[in-house]
């Protein structure tokens, strides 16, 4: 259901928007010479900024479903709730620094300071990779104390749902945030290679959005994986 | 009306977005290999997709074979016809139609139709063929490797999928459920820049109301598949994690040739309801280019304007939206609480409004039109036939004591392949008889044109309308063969033998058609700019085919919709989008129709 109501919001904003641009216009009839080509044939911001938004739509489905299936799997009998690794404070900590100063990143690129520009985007790429790194311990943690996805003959203890959602979520999470550091590291080496800071304020720009979207995403997969919150569903919902 | 002067900038304000940097490539490979123009890139996703169909076409030939002469030939055996059902309908839905409409059709029409130079991010584009190339190629390795292709039917339901016992039930499944994804993150690459093309690059006065239902539909669709595909991203991965992890997402406690298995808790029907959530959205992701197509190409041959735009323009919107909260229809038989069932059937049959409102448009504009009877004519009115046919059936099996019995017959497949496998591909047909002369510079040969439709509409109904009685009948689908099956009668297996002749024919009569597209190549007759006299910006190139860039100096500046044909008073039948108003005198019908 979760995604329904995602994909309904998704639509939503959609429809809105066809209504205003459609429902009054009648196309076939010839119009006076001042309307006949209307001024506003598209957005008014860059096509890239569109470009981000629909991944964003894209994204939004996937992670939407994949919740979905978390809460279904979460109804059958076998479910234990995760395990809950405690470096994941820690992780989600990094990644809320690395928005903040993404945030401060784009601030310094509005009012053209170079240099603050370059260190928040560092202070951002690093605190992202570091909170990477931290998904990876987290994901050691649990292997080292026997809970591997796999239930693997040898130990029934293994066999936990819950552990196997862990990992398909910090993954699919990790590599779309390796895909903004991508861009983050193109961006950066533009900036400390001195190149103009009105060339670069759109990516700046991008990947604050793409940061704020992730840190978003981030928390609600956290949220929804913490013990305390993941049985309160299972009372509730079933 | 006024009589105005014609001062460019009193119609034409500047663009608020301006015009795209072209990439210009030097070398051979550049210009055609590794090409960043959507046209090219459009005729590579087509070939490539035309030529993944024959694979499928081939596929269903040898099923046909074997349903109407069971136990004649040696290389059919149950596995490898498992394996060939399976790998026909996968190709087909996936690989040929979705990768055909929007990789081919959107690629080449959609820039040329708004008015633009070329897509929104190139580069983005020429990676999405390249990477459907790649998923293309590892789905055709999977009939190499150990075990063969995958024979789970082309729905994968695991838990069989991933099972011991299923054809390709090792390296097939898991190098199919690899190329499904990377399928995905190739046609998300190429979506966003179909989406953003038509939202951002429309040319001057080309307004959302103003585009052809061919943009239309391939937005919408392009729209739905984004937020689909997903789904089968996310249930491609979770079982990819089943078979090759041992996780148990969707595997429950299984007992396999008498061990018991290490899955536990897992749920077949959440692979259903991923599945399914992507799949009938699909059905529409298919279905949608064609209604816009096919739209546009009535109007262009019965020289009139499109019945109810506005009402086009918002049934297609409609049943994009509608195709998110019918999936489950597919589900009937694996059981499900009565009032999900009532729920899923009301949506499913509320559909069939706007789709109704379709054809009743397409059917108004052909009444006292000035019908052309050219091949894309032909087609198009074929096309009206089979989707009328194949979607008085669905309204049967959307109820759901209808559906129950009929679910795992002939029926369904008869009715699928009617609404959702016979219809778009005779507009696609159409499409390409109408688009030739603009991609190539050449008419298709109109003789061959004629055979090749009527073969392939009647033969489409000789194979698939006997298929309802038979399914009627109870003879059930997937099936190997039907020996000692009390309840069938010795016609059925008659009526087999009838269908596969049909079948087979119409099969060989595509290779005719390929005949046709490499011979007009070469020989076919000079098709100037413009030989249909159609409105859409397409036509009005400098160059046909056009160059790259699409547009000469300047980008073409829109006037009118795109349904302007045999308007009252106007000296031709049609008026380019691009023509000015006229000035009093000269006609131009100043008055609303």
């Amino acid at each position: 259901m979760t995604s329904l109501f995602v994909l309904t919001a998704i639509m939503a904003v959609a429809v809105f928007w066809l209504l205003r641009q459609t429902v009054h216009v009648k196309p076939w009839v010839e119009d006076g010479p001042h309307k006949v080509v209307p001024p506003q044939a598209s957005f008014s911001v860059p096509p890239v900024k569109v470009g981000l938004g629909v991944f964003l739509a894209v994204a939004t489905s996937l992670f939407a479903l994949m919740i979905s299936a978390y809460f279904v799997r979460m109804m059958v009998g076998d479910w234990n709730s995760l395990v809950f690794p405690s470096v994941l404070w820690l992780n989600t900590g990094l990644l809320i620094l690395s928005d903040v100063a993404m945030r401060s990143a784009r601030r310094a690129a509005r009012g053209a300071d170079t240099e603050r520009v370059r260190n928040a985007l560092m202070a951002a790429g690093v605190c992202s990779f570091a909170f990477l790194v931290g998904q990876v311990w987290a994901w050691q943690q649990l292997n080292a104390s026997g809970y591997f996805a796999t239930a693997d003959g040898a130990g029934a203890v293994a066999a936990s749902p819950a552990n196997a959602f862990f990992y398909l979520f910090t993954a699919l999470h990790g590599l779309h945030l390796l895909g903004g550091l991508w861009v983050w590291g193109r961006t950066t080496a533009k900036v400390w290679g001195g190149v103009e800071l009105a060339r670069v304020r759109l990516s700046v720009e991008l990947c604050t959005l793409y940061w704020h979207y992730l840190l978003l995403v981030w928390l609600v997969l956290f949220a929804l994986l913490t013990p305390a919150v993941s049985e309160l569903c299972r009372g509730r919902l079933f | 009306m006024v009589a105005v002067a014609h001062d460019e900038s009193s119609y034409a304000p500047p663009a608020e977005v301006g015009e795209e940097e072209l990439y210009h490539p030097k070398t051979f490979l550049g210009k055609y290999i590794w090409s960043q123009d959507a046209k090219i890139i459009g005729i590579q996703y087509a070939v490539t997709a035309l030529a993944v169909g024959l694979v499928a076409l081939a596929l269903s030939g040898i099923m046909r074979l074997q349903l109407a002469f069971p136990n004649s030939f040696a290389f059919i055996t149950p596995s490898n016809y498992l394996q060939f059902v399976t790998m026909h309908g996968l190709i087909m839905v996936v690989y040929l139609l979705t990768a055909l409409f929007l990789g081919g059709f959107g690629n080449y029409l959609i820039p040329l139709m708004i008015g633009a130079r070329d897509m929104a991010f190139p580069i983005l584009n020429m990676l999405s063929y390249w990477t459907y190339l790649l998923a293309v190629v590892l789905l055709m390795a999977t009939f190499f490797v150990p075990g063969g292709a995958t024979g789970a039917g082309w729905t994968l339901y695991p838990p069989q999928a991933i099972l011991q016992g299923t054809p390709g039930a090792g390296w097939g499944i898991t190098l199919t459920l690899v190329s499904l994804g990377i399928f995905i993150i190739g046609f998300t690459m190429g979506g966003m820049n179909y989406v953003v093309t038509v939202l951002q690059l429309r040319t001057r006065g080309m307004t959302l109301m103003r585009l052809p239902l061919t943009i239309w539909g391939i937005f919408m669709a392009t729209i739905l598949a984004l937020l689909a595909f997903p789904a089968l991203f996310v249930s491609a991965i979770m079982m990819l994690m089943d078979h090759t992890l041992g996780t148990s997402f969707f595997v429950p406690a299984v007992v396999s040739r008498g061990q018991h298995l290490d899955f536990n808790g897992g749920s077949p029907i959440l692979f259903q309801h991923l599945f399914w959530f992507f799949g009938h959205p699909e059905v529409y992701i298919v279905a949608l280019p064609a209604f816009g197509i096919v739209s546009d190409l009535i109007s262009t041959h019965a020289r009139k304007n499109i019945f109810g735009y506005r009402m086009m323009v918002w049934a297609i919107v409609a049943i994009g939206g509608l195709s998110f909260v019918v999936w489950a229809h597919h589900m009937f038989v694996s059981g499900m609480n009565p009032y999900f069932g009532f729920f899923f059937a009301t949506t499913t049959l509320i559909i069939a409004i706007p789709t109704a409102m379709k054809v009743y448009n397409w059917t108004v504009t052909l009444w006292r039109g000035d019908i052309h009877f050219t091949v894309p004519m032909l087609f198009s009115i074929g096309f009206i036939f089979t989707f009328l046919n194949g979607g008085l059936s669905g309204l049967f099996l959307g109820n759901v004591p209808v559906d129950l019995p009929l679910s795992h017959t002939l029926f369904v497949v008869a009715h699928f392949h009617m609404v959702m496998a016979v219809s778009p591909v005779l507009v696609l047909f159409g499409a390409i008889y109408h688009w030739y002369p603009k991609i190539t510079g050449r008419m298709l040969d109109d003789t061959m044109g004629k055979v090749h439709f009527w073969i392939t509409f009647v033969g489409a109904y000789c194979i698939f309308f006997p298929m309802h009685y038979l399914g009627y009948l109870g003879v059930p689908r997937r099936y190997y063969a039907m020996e000692n099956t009390g309840f069938i009668p010795e016609s059925a297996y008659a009526l087999n033998v009838g269908i596969t002749v049909a079948a087979l024919i119409v099969g060989a009569v595509q290779l005719l058609f390929l005949y046709n597209l490499v011979w007009s190549y070469f020989k076919g007759k000079p098709s100037g700019s413009n030989p249909w006299r159609a409105t859409t910006l397409e036509w009005q190139t400098e160059h046909t085919p056009p160059h790259h860039g699409n547009f000469g100096e300047a980008l073409p500046v829109v006037y009118r919709w795109a349904y302007d044909y045999s308007v009252p008073g106007a000296k031709e039948d049609f008026i380019p989008q691009n023509q000015p108003p006229a000035s009093a005198g000269t006609g131009g019908g100043g008055t609303s129709r």
